[in-house]
């Protein structure tokens, strides 16, 4: 398709409205996480920092006992294993259930669906208390494991929402064809149907993932130390108390969002080998 | 004390200690106090955990709720025993402190850990907010001494904002916090106000609503900084420590970073005196900003609970980490080793220590903050008259269930 | 209907899911459905507890302060997941244009997204800041505004400047949803609707519309969920203040069950806004049918 001259001039206007409006707030984090704190309270604001002072990114990056470096580094770990673990289970199970969903024309099918639902409109404000009893109950506070049962309960709803509408789009006259060749459901399901939605199931991955990362009351109210604080918790114990270090909460929150971002990428891709499988198939 | 000399074996034995991080004492100097005890006491570990104070209350009531068997020392705000004697969360130790002679310790700091005539731990973090002045503002605008009275305070500031020298000379912490309520009690008590009397809601007559009044009139008359509204104590700290403050209420932590140059544009012109009283009333104020060290009612390791509290709270202990936290032993505040470097402040604190005031030592304190901090809110908003406001609180405090 | 060889028991593919969810929910959520009618206080121990029936949820209609939480998170609600839908369909249909960098862009949409809720929040409350924020400072040296303005602190204001942070970390979700969409889409269909001499607002409505609907729609419901019991954000950047014109239905909860003990009323308001998610979904399930049917 070619565009006319105005159009592309149009697309690159809103191409630089989204660049500044993406960067420019994260380039202030940035900012602040390099800046002296005697810099940042000036009037006026210089915008660019005056002196670069790197010691909140040395201080994140030393790992000897007991210094911010190891606290970060097992935070990110276990960040790293409660997100992860919880969605791996969620899309495992989400999986069946979401084709179930999509297929199945059957009233207490799509009951089910709405039930789930229910679940996750359920304030986590109000779910914690009878969590933190369970877990305490199972000797899982203050354990990674105990963090990755509760965030499957965030997330398995999500997935199976958003797998069901993946396999919404997949035409039934693959898996018919498939099935005309004797693959049993299961087969017509890995061979078919995922390679065809692995959009969708990508995004819902990686949904998946943030929407762990994210969690910070559950966090907060169920980890006690470095076995099992993940980073937001941590970088709230930065931002505590009464001397908050601001160039630290940056440093920090900015490199907390670095994991995400490689997944996000690694995800693209296979995201968008998908669309091209997809698209030779439709 | 009795039964330590029962345990004297060095059984290997773990409590589980809950501290706030970043406040009063550094989570080093926590740390450090702990290896200390630990050395002392060999097969004795104590797990630390530090979190935000924000987390602090919900983090003891979840446990508790949970069957309480989470934690065996934890540290408290001292607007919390009521509410945790009444849930029996913590342990009631009166009876190992009769052989302590509690004139050693500040009245105040009693305040923090007594309820009921029983007691339920030890203070540890002696605090309450402090009159900060910039002493090279106040000599510009021609002012010789710091104002004694909240009255002299709005007169100082409105000659300072005349003068041009800084345009907003007051900074406070009143967002809808706790905060808020801190500074708000910490004028009603210069003005004689009562929270409650007989029982009854008492805060919208008297002292306390010519306090509401006092903070509103200074928003109206440009002296208070706006922006109060939205700041906690943090932000104070920083409008203070950039020089865009005459006059700022903060706690005893700001002394030391307004003097700290990587962080301040003031070092060296940090003044601070109690906060004001009211001429015919009282010659200062304090509010009581204490934390204490209780057991909880769930511990199974209450005599070695008791013997961690014991060491972290003692003299030499307190004494030596002096710098981020005054001790709660008043024969400290005329040890040298302890008020070097700090004596306007320990001077200071010996004041204002004396006269600390009580938030409401009611169960349900958590409910009534809310209703006066929204209220207040309201009142410093424009969006209703003290009057109507304080009265407004005061219907809302009767309703609580 | 694919209903010919061997469609196994719909519970066997949904015996799985089954299992998780009731095992890290099923406790949780019964325990807040019984709690709702009763007048449990926290740590009051076993045996002081009894049942109320619908005392709790009589009181929640005289409590104005609980009703105008409820109005506010709507509000944030509709305000925030319609920035987020209108931002999120115009950045995907930009990103799915060719121009020099796509891919990059592409990259950068899930960077905000990526940053953690409470780090959002943090980062937002420091370019709101007052006297030292750098959003005052670019307003003012642009000559924007004359002088510093609060943003936070003003109840005009508060509100809408946390939907503007909410909106800024998640509308990139809306987009990655409808990009994918669009992509999936036969790149046939365009060029046909092209030679059609179809205006630009045309293909939109009979090309685009009805490929990305169905994603958005789910989005959608998922995101307004999420708004509707909206929490962290405030937690971090208000706290409920000015004067509680950010107090939110989940901060009600919050208090009630946390701070003042009362876990029974607690469970209560969680109830309603589990009610409040419902006609939401309900709305967009009828969206969806519609769609789905024309």
């Amino acid at each position: 398709m070619v565009r006319r001259p105005f159009a592309t001039v149009l697309v690159y206007l809103g191409v630089a409205l989204f660049l500044v409006t993406t960067l420019a707030p994260i380039l202030w984090l940035g900012v602040m996480s390099v800046s002296l704190p005697a810099d940042l309270t000036d009037k006026p604001l210089s915008l660019i920092p005056k002196h670069i002072d790197l010691s909140h990114y040395a201080r994140l990056f030393t790992f000897n006992a007991n210094s911010l470096g190891e606290a970060f580094l097992m935070a990110l770990r276990n960040s790293l294993l409660s997100s992860v673990g919880a969605t791996v289970i969620a899309l495992a199970v989400s999986v069946p259930a979401g084709w179930a969903f999509s297929r199945y024309r059957d009233g207490r099918v799509a009951t089910v669906l709405y039930v789930i639902l229910a679940t996750y409109m359920t304030p986590a404000v109000a779910l914690i208390l009878p969590l933190y009893f369970l877990l305490s109950a199972l000797g899982l506070l203050n354990n990674v494991l105990g963090l990755v049962i509760v965030y499957c309960s965030m997330l398995t709803p999500f997935t199976a929402w958003f797998i069901k509408a993946a396999f919404d789009a997949v035409p039934r006259e693959l898996e018919s064809a498939a099935a005309i060749d004797g693959a049993s459901v299961f087969q017509t399901l890995r061979r078919v149907t995922l390679p065809y939605a692995r959009a969708g199931v990508a995004t819902a991955a990686l949904f998946a993932i943030l929407l762990a990362w994210d969690d910070f009351f559950y966090a907060l109210l169920f980890t006690s130390n470095q076995n099992a604080k993940t980073l937001t918790v941590t970088i709230a114990d930065f931002a505590a108390g009464r001397a908050t270090d601001f160039g630290l909460v940056s440093a920090a929150g900015l490199l907390t969002a670095l994991p995400p971002v490689l997944i996000a990428f690694v995800l693209q891709k296979s995201l968008v080998a998908g669309l091209t499988t997809g698209s030779v198939k439709g | 004390m009795a039964a330590l000399g029962a345990m004297s074996s060095a059984s290997a034995e773990t409590l589980n200690a809950l501290f706030m991080a970043q406040a009063a004492y550094s989570d080093s100097d926590v740390k450090a106090m702990t290896a200390a005890f630990e050395k002392d006491n060999p097969g004795v570990t104590v797990n630390l955990e530090f979190v935000p104070y924000e987390a602090l209350y919900d983090k003891i009531v979840a446990s508790k709720a949970a069957g309480g068997a989470g934690y065996d020392v934890v540290l408290y705000d001292v607007i919390w025993p009521a509410a945790f004697a009444q849930n029996n969360v913590l342990v009631d130790v009166t009876d190992r402190l009769k052989g302590l002679d509690r004139s050693q310790i500040f009245d105040g700091a009693w305040a923090t850990v007594d309820y009921d005539g029983k007691t339920y731990g030890m203070p540890w973090i002696l605090d309450t907010k402090y009159l900060f002045y910039n002493t090279e503002m106040l000599k510009k605008a021609g002012i010789a001494a710091p104002p004694k009275t909240w009255e002299e305070l709005a007169k100082d500031a409105k000659i300072i904002k005349d003068k041009g020298i800084v345009q907003y000379p007051i900074v406070w912490s009143w967002s809808q916090a706790e905060a808020v309520i801190c500074d708000y009690v910490t004028i009603a008590a210069a003005y004689g106000g009562k929270f409650f009397d007989d029982g009854k809601p008492a805060f919208d007559k008297g002292g306390s609503l010519d306090a509401l009044k006092y903070m509103v009139q200074t928003l109206k008359d440009g002296v208070s900084n706006p922006n109060s509204k939205e700041y906690l104590e943090e932000d104070v700290r920083k409008v203070f420590s950039a020089g865009d403050a005459a006059f700022a209420l903060n706690w005893t932590y700001m002394y030391g970073k307004a003097n700290d140059p990587a962080e301040s544009k003031v070092v060296g012109k940090v003044g601070v005196e109690p906060a004001p009283g009211v001429e015919g009333k009282t010659a200062a104020s304090a509010v009581n900003g204490s934390m204490a060290l209780g057991i909880t009612a769930g511990s199974s390791k209450v005599d070695l609970a008791w013997k961690y509290i014991a060491y972290l709270t003692s003299k030499p202990v307190q004494d030596k980490y002096a710098q981020l936290s005054l001790p709660i032993w008043k024969a400290s505040y005329t040890d040298p080793a302890v008020t070097k470097g700090q004596e306007p402040l320990v001077q200071s604190a010996d004041v204002a220590i004396g006269l600390m005031t009580p938030r409401p030592m009611v169960a349900s304190y958590q409910e009534l903050s809310t209703i006066l901090q929204t209220q207040i809110q309201n009142a410093l908003a424009g969006k209703a008259t003290p009057e109507d406001a304080l009265a407004a609180a005061a219907k809302d405090a009767a309703r609580i269930r | 209907m694919s209903g010919r060889i061997g469609m196994p028991s719909p519970w066997l593919l949904l015996g799985p899911m089954l299992v998780v969810v009731l095992a890290a929910v099923g406790y949780p959520v019964v325990t807040t459905i019984w709690l709702a009618f009763t007048d449990t206080r926290l740590m009051a121990g076993p045996g002081s507890a009894h049942w109320i029936g619908l005392e709790n949820f009589a009181y929640v209609f005289t409590d104005a302060d609980f009703l105008a939480a409820a109005g506010r998170t709507v509000y944030f609600t509709l305000v925030s997941v319609s920035a987020e839908a209108l931002l999120g369909i115009a950045v995907a249909l930009l990103l799915n244009q060719e121009f020099h960098g796509r891919t990059f862009c592409r990259a950068l949409l899930v960077l905000p997204w990526a940053l953690p809720t409470i780090v959002n929040a943090l980062m937002w409350r420091l370019v709101y800041q007052p006297d030292f924020g750098v959003l005052n400072a670019v307003l003012s040296q642009t000559g924007l505004i004359g002088s510093y303005r609060s943003w936070l602190g003003v109840e005009s204001s508060a509100m809408n400047a946390v939907i503007l942070a909410d909106v800024w970390k998640n509308y990139p979700l809306v987009a990655l949803i409808v990009l994918a969409a669009l992509q999936s889409a036969p790149a046939e269909l365009y060029g046909a609707a092209t030679l059609d001499g179809a205006n630009a607002w045309h293909r939109f409505r009979v090309v685009t519309w009805p490929i990305i609907a169905p994603p958005l729609l789910v989005a959608l419901v998922l995101r307004s969920i999420e708004a509707l019991k909206v929490f962290d954000i405030f937690y971090v950047m208000t706290h409920g203040g000015p004067a509680s014109a950010t107090k939110t239905m989940s901060f009600f909860v919050y208090e009630e069950s946390f701070r003042f003990m009362r876990v029974g009323s607690g469970a209560s308001y969680a109830l309603i806004v589990v009610l409040i998610c419902m006609v939401f979904v309900g709305v967009y399930v009828r969206l969806l049918k519609r769609q789905e049917a024309s």
